[in-house]
């Protein structure tokens, strides 16, 4: 005798935690049964295989049929064929755009297209995530992107309200927006050492001060002119463009020198790694500078954390300087910087610097 | 022209893409009441369109008003073709033709279609201007409220209950009408939902003028049932109870009403310990008859039990002219009616005074066309003979009436079995008739009516019984008859005593009968039927006993048909009854005693039985108080040898002598293992396997020794298609496959609903359908709620005090009648009586947890822009608890949906229904003929399912209720076909609106109502004395 149809409706719809973590992992019912079997649920619960293969069905078939609301969570909120708890329906969107960290590297700076899903199939065997798993987490990328892309305010803001994430949630959301829009390069094999928070870190920097968002308060209506451009999304093109007068600060010899002296009288005696500073100088400044003044090809903006690798954080390692001498190095270095008389772009310098100091910091490491 | 109604469409949303060029939708909305149509303006490209109508007016007859449906149609303009539809709703405007009800229909409607389901929803808002009408010979009864709850709706007092209405209608159904060969199935299926809405409402309305012709106002335990009978047409019936209500108008009504009974009670033997002042009365197992068309109307009675020793003497004299003047009384008020039956189940205290048993009458009927839909006297006559049955196995009984009455049907091709159940009783005539309240209160103190075991005394004489029974004095009062097992089919008495909590028992049963046409077949199926009925009761008697109890309430017994079998279902509540005598255990009994091994084996047997029997009375805590040998006194003759059967029942060894004393007067039960199919029966017996520690079941509105529920419910359907193997299927096979069937759905559902342990599955209702050769499909519709296990509600202290306010107060209190358990039983006391002085709210608080708060802010929202209500509901209602914040989640920050709870109970554990908004009375069609895409058969129902409780919702909350009570889905007809990739299933639910307020809530409100911050569970505001 087989059950042709067997299916459990609640007024209020059952939602069993586990069960959705298994079925958010990818996994088929029969592998969802298996592994429920072997959490010992059978033992504590006294209930048979047959039963617990029935509630796992039903189950996957509950989330099969919310798996169409969740693509747009305000339509779970306001639906009314399923009677959820406002706590569960927050569990079930949040849990639902959570991504796996391997995976997420894997695909963070890449187009979110067609092409890219195709190689979900290498993702998902190089990661060991399933390959469901992998679509689900790659859709709802390029889901949240398509939705906020050409939406004006702040990234994750906008990720917020339409996805209804929890605030981390959201930031980690515009993090891959921003990464995919510029096209990041995270994949080379020097890069590989930087975690998905690594790198998020960065971004959310990025879009606070390199963006046109970023430059002061917007007023709610924006005037005729402004720029109805990406606000948050896109870096600041005029920024970018100026900042090649920061070339100055390598181009002219003097000046630096002059740089040198300043960061090398400050910091004598305060690092362990002084000499090598010191012999290191005006390659390190150079590649500070330079990755600046090239920020106007998307070719190199794209190489951005490669470039600030090779540059900065790879001399640096061999050399052994300690975390601590980075951030004493990166400080003075952007602070006597004010007392180069003859260089200008004081703002220009801290902008670039103040965000380029921060990610820097938090990319050294093993 | 009595009405106008107005409606107004406001807006949609979420509509589905009708262009696909655009991926939009050119939405605009008909709205259609008998024949006149309105249309509002097309609004282009929008899948969430603003309409914002004018008001569109219908004049029409009040008569029109209660049959028609309201017609809501979305469609998509189309400017080339024909317009696409996108969906519709219907709108029963019934609940706005009573004063009481709701006054404005308002809010977010799903847009249904019967092909692709919900698709988007509309928000609506519909009222009634009603002229007064003084015309004596309408045809409309508007005014008339139904009830699906089959008890006195909580908020009202009932003056008289008049008793039973009835009514059907029939027509062609459209299926199966010439057009349907060239009609779409979506016109074909909404035909029929439109029919079978008209018909109701029709219904409705003419039982309404019966009502009104008895002088009643209200009709409780209302319902309704369709029969699809295929070629031969279709059949709407309707059963209930015509009472006449008052309104219990909250505060004013409360302290008079309440002081008053409770003055009578003090002064009344009812409060103290049962002792003294029972009189004699009787109950018989069951009662049946079958009957048939073809022989000309057979009437078998089945006896159901092998009773060996009958009680005998003539005791109980003293009670004869007093039950005779009983019954005069009774009788004068009942006989002026045709049928004296009573579609309640549970009752004002004092009301029921005696109980019979189950009565019981099937008939098979072959169908014909229903060549006339205008006098459908067939069918009529059909059911009044049916009722006839009834009426005389009543009396047979010595009652002059039945409660808890329900018909039903079972279809299969041409053959049909009627069938119709109820319990004999003999009732207390004051609420029969017109008279005051304080002439009753008069006549009850004359009558000095006995408390919790009178209803089990039996009704009829002793030297007449109808059938072999075995009378003992009743453990309680000792003075009059009691038998020694009853089977009712209402819900446990308020005032009954029981020891130990219930138990959900099923009987279960498999026959196979040939294939076969018309006659022969519906002979063939006549003829099986007494031999299904018998061994139903067998299983369930010996269930019962193996559970250690004494009584089964709530018994349902359904018998399907199908092409090539038949199937029996029955579902009871066991219980242990204090009045009633220690249940014997069970003896096995083999043929051939002599040879060893087999003798082995028996007592192997025996023994696993024995142990099964302790092993549940622990479960249950039954164990009850030794009664001392002489008090009971013994007209009963000495037992038969069964010295086997008396070892090892008890654990207790001080218990042990006087257990097998009793045992010993029992005569316990035999079973006779003569052949395969007994063994099977034993078999059978062990291997039903008791719910898992923390969860209890039964099929009554609430569980018997629980008292402290929590609010946490959750209803659920279920529901399982099983196909057979069909090669060498044996009676034994199929037994075997249906009691795994529903052991394991049981099961299914203890485990999904562990979450919410310790809970109890109430109102379990399985229904079981035959819908091709080697298909079952077994549906059940249950609540889960939790309790607290801790808390014990009541103190042995306070006992009398309590029950007071219980009698006071009214049904609700249903869940509170172990009180009574205290005073005679302190040593057994299942609960424990340490935290005993007072209720502890705290833990209640504790369970509000963030979600209740959010419903009630929900709703708030809902109300705000609907509904105008009375100024005394609108402060006990949740919405203007305006201090309840939403958690930060972003989930939750602009949810506009408000919860709405579906239970099938009549009632919602800690909180106090407000007002009763009207009756829910739905059916729906889906059909689709893409079922693998929809997920398969799974898929498409588990969908359907769910739209349809969304659907009900959202009425609900339109009404501006926040619950739906005595839900039930009368109707779930599913059929498939799995080569053409299409399925179709029909839906029929109903229920009743209610706003209801938290019992926590009210407390905040109503500080001047002592009695409600005393016990959790129940209102205090009511009174049915």
């Amino acid at each position: 005798m087989t059950n042709e149809l067997d299916i459990f409706v609640g007024n209020t719809t059952l939602i069993d935690e586990d069960v959705y973590r298994l079925w958010l992992d990818g996994y088929s019912v029969s592998d969802a049964v298996g592994l429920r079997v072997r959490s010992g649920i059978l033992e504590q619960t006294g209930a048979t295989a047959g039963v617990l293969q029935s509630d796992t069905m039903d189950h996957y078939r509950t989330f099969h049929m919310l798996e169409r609301l969740l693509h747009t969570p305000p339509k779970l909120l306001h639906q009314l064929v399923f009677q959820i708890p406002p706590s569960r329906q927050a569990l079930l969107i949040e849990r639902y755009y959570a991504f796996d960290e391997a995976f997420v590297r894997e695909v963070l700076g890449k187009k979110l297209s067609k092409g890219t899903k195709k190689d979900l199939d290498d993702i998902s065997t190089k990661t060991g995530v399933t390959l469901k798993s992998c679509r689900r987490q790659f859709d709802n990328f390029k889901r949240v992107f398509k939705v906020v892309e050409e939406m004006r305010g702040s990234l994750a803001g906008n990720i917020q309200q339409h996805f209804l994430l929890s605030d981390r949630l959201a930031r980690d959301y515009a993090a891959v927006v921003f990464f995919a829009n510029n096209r990041f390069e995270t994949g080379k094999k020097k890069l590989q050492y930087l975690t998905f928070g690594d790198l998020a870190f960065c971004a959310e920097l990025m879009i606070q001060n390199w963006t046109p968002g970023a430059v002061g308060e917007q007023p709610p209506d924006p005037p005729p002119y402004s720029q109805v451009d990406d606000m948050d999304v896109d870096l600041d093109k005029e920024f970018l463009q100026d900042l090649k007068e920061l070339k100055v600060l390598v181009a002219d010899k003097d000046l630096l020198d002059l740089h040198k002296s300043l960061v090398c009288t400050a910091l004598r005696g305060k690092l362990s790694v002084f000499p090598e500073m010191e012999a290191n100088f005006k390659n390190l400044s150079r590649g500070l500078v330079n990755i600046a003044s090239k920020l106007t090809h998307t070719k190199d903006v794209r190489d951005l954390f490669v470039d600030l690798v090779e540059k900065f954080i790879e001399p640096c390692r061999s050399d052994r300087w300690p975390l601590n001498d980075v951030r004493l190095f990166l400080n003075q270095y952007s602070a006597s910087v004010h007392s180069l008389d003859g260089f200008r772009h004081q703002a220009l310098w801290d902008r670039y610097m103040v965000t380029l100091r921060s990610c820097l910091l938090r990319m050294y490491h093993d | 022209m009595p009405g106008k109604l107005k409606v107004k469409i406001v807006a949609g949303r979420h509509l589905p893409v009708m262009d696909r060029a655009s991926d939009l939708t050119d939405a605009f909305v008909e709205v259609k009441f008998g024949n006149m149509t309105f249309k509002t303006d097309v609004y282009h490209k929008s899948l969430n369109p603003q309409w914002n109508s004018e008001w569109f007016k219908f004049e029409v007859d009040d008569e029109d008003l209660q049959d028609e449906p309201l017609q809501i149609t979305v469609l998509d303009h189309d400017t080339y073709s024909a317009n696409d539809a996108i969906g519709k709703v219907y709108i029963d405007i019934d609940p706005l033709l009573y004063s009481e009800a709701a006054t404005v229909i308002s809010g977010w409607f799903p847009i249904y279609d019967t092909i692709h389901g919900i698709r988007g929803e509309i928000n609506v808002v519909v009222k009634v201007d009603l002229f007064n009408d003084l015309n004596r010979f309408r045809q409309s009864s508007c005014g008339v409220k139904f009830f699906c709850t089959t008890s006195i709706p909580k908020c009202y007092r009932a003056v008289i209950i008049h008793g039973f209405v009835e009514e059907l209608v029939v027509n062609e159904d459209p299926e199966y009408q010439w057009i349907d060969r060239i009609r779409t199935p979506r016109a074909s299926n909404e035909a029929r939902q439109r029919l079978i809405s008209l018909m109701s409402g029709e219904l409705q309305r003419k039982i309404g003028l019966k009502v009104l012709e008895m002088r009643g106002n209200a009709v409780v335990g209302y319902l309704q049932c369709f029969d699809l009978e295929g070629e031969s047409g279709l059949v709407v019936r309707a059963i209930g109870t015509a009472c006449t209500l008052d309104k219990l108008s909250s505060t004013a009504a409360f302290l008079p009403a309440c002081n008053s009974p409770s003055k009578e009670m003090k002064e009344s033997p009812l409060v103290h310990p049962p002792s003294h002042g029972c009189r004699s009365t009787h109950n018989s197992p069951i009662h049946t008859a079958t009957g048939s068309r073809l022989t000309q109307n057979f009437s078998v009675s089945v006896p159901t039990l092998i009773y060996t020793g009958m009680g005998s003497g003539s005791a109980g004299k003293e009670g004869g002219p007093f039950k005779a003047l009983l019954r005069q009384q009774t009788q004068s008020a009942l006989e002026q009616r045709e049928f004296p039956f009573f579609t309640l189940t549970a009752f004002p205290p004092g009301f029921l005074v005696h109980v019979g048993g189950v009565v019981s009458a099937r008939s098979v009927k072959l169908l014909d066309r229903i060549h006339n839909p205008d006098e459908p006297e067939t069918r009529d006559a059909w059911w009044a003979e049916i009722r006839q049955e009834i009426k005389s196995h009543a009396k047979a009984l010595g009652c002059h009436a039945v409660v808890g009455y329900s018909e039903s049907t079972s279809i299969c091709e041409e053959v049909c079995i009627l069938s119709a159940s109820g319990t004999a009783a003999v009732l207390n005539p004051r609420f029969l008739q017109d008279g005051t309240v304080e002439g009753c209160l008069e006549q009850r103190q004359e009558e000095n009516l006995p408390a919790g075991c009178g209803f089990c005394h039996i009704p009829y004489d002793e030297l007449n019984m109808p059938f072999p029974a075995h009378l003992t004095y009743c453990y309680s009062c000792r003075k009059q008859k009691v038998p020694d097992v009853l089977f009712t089919t209402i819900d446990l008495p308020t005032d009954a005593t029981v020891i130990g909590k219930g138990c959900l028992i099923q009987a279960r049963l498999c026959r196979l009968k040939k294939k076969a046409q018309a006659e022969a077949n519906a002979t063939a199926i006549s003829n099986l039927l007494p031999f299904m009925e018998y061994e139903v009761h067998t299983q369930l008697m010996n269930k019962l006993k193996l559970k250690g109890m004494n009584a089964l309430f709530g018994l349902r017994i359904q018998i399907t048909v199908g092409e090539n079998m038949l199937m029996g279902l029955a579902s009871a509540t066991g219980v242990y009854l204090t009045a009633l005598p220690t249940p014997g255990g069970i003896q096995i009994a083999g043929k051939t005693p002599n040879d060893g091994s087999y003798e082995q084996h028996i007592s192997h047997m025996q023994k696993k039985i024995n142990d099964t029997i302790a092993k549940n009375k622990e479960l249950y805590e039954i164990n009850p108080p030794e009664i001392p040998e002489e008090i009971i006194g013994s007209p009963i003759p000495e037992p038969r040898q069964r010295s086997r059967l008396l070892r090892s029942q008890s654990e207790s060894s001080d218990e042990v002598i006087e257990l097998d004393l009793s045992h010993g007067k029992k005569d316990a039960f035999v079973l006779e293992i003569d052949d395969t199919d007994a063994m099977e029966d034993v078999h059978s017996l062990l291997t039903d396997v008791p719910p898992p520690s923390g969860f209890y079941s039964c099929n009554t509105e609430i569980m018997p020794g629980i008292n402290n529920w929590t609010s946490e419910i959750q209803m659920f359907t279920s529901v399982r298609v099983s196909r057979l193997s069909n090669i060498n299927l044996t009676n034994q096979t199929l037994n075997k496959n249906f009691n795994d069937l529903c052991e394991n759905l049981l099961k299914s559902l203890y485990f999904k609903l562990r979450s919410m342990i310790p809970c109890c599955l109430c109102h379990v209702n399985f229904t079981v359908s035959l819908p091709e050769d080697e298909l079952i499909q077994v549906t059940v519709t249950a609540v889960a709620i939790t309790f607290d296990k801790h808390q014990a509600v009541q103190t042995t202290k306070t006992h009398v005090e309590k029950s007071l306010q219980r009698a006071s107060t009214d049904n609700e209190e249903l869940l509170q009648f172990p009180l009574e358990l205290c005073t005679d039983s302190l040593g057994s006391h299942p609960f424990s009586p340490a935290k005993a002085t007072s209720i502890d709210y705290s833990s209640f608080a504790d369970r509000c947890n963030s979600w209740i708060e959010l419903i009630k802010l929900k709703a708030q929202t809902i109300r705000r822009g609907s509904i105008k209500t009375t100024v005394s509901v609108e402060k006990a209602s949740p919405l203007t608890e305006g201090h309840f914040r939403q958690r930060s989640a972003p989930a939750c920050a602009n949810s506009t949906v408000g919860v709405v709870k579906m239970t099938p109970l009549s009632f919602i554990p800690g909180a106090k229904i407000t007002k009763y908004l009207g009756i829910i009375n739905m059916f729906f069609i889906r059909e689709t003929t893409s079922l693998r895409e929809e997920g398969g058969v799974s898929g498409f129902l588990h969908a359907f399912i769910a739209e349809v409780f969304a659907m009900v919702r959202a009425h609900v909350a339109a009404l501006g209720g926040n619950a739906v009570v005595s839900y039930i889905m009368k109707q779930c007809v599913f059929m498939e076909n799995p080569n053409k990739n299409q399925a179709q299933c029909l839906i029929n639910v109903s229920g009743d609106a209610v706003i209801f307020v938290r019992e926590s809530e009210l407390e905040i409100i109503s500080t001047q109502q002592p009695i409600a911050s005393c016990q959790p569970a129940c209102g205090g505001g009511e009174i049915a004395t």
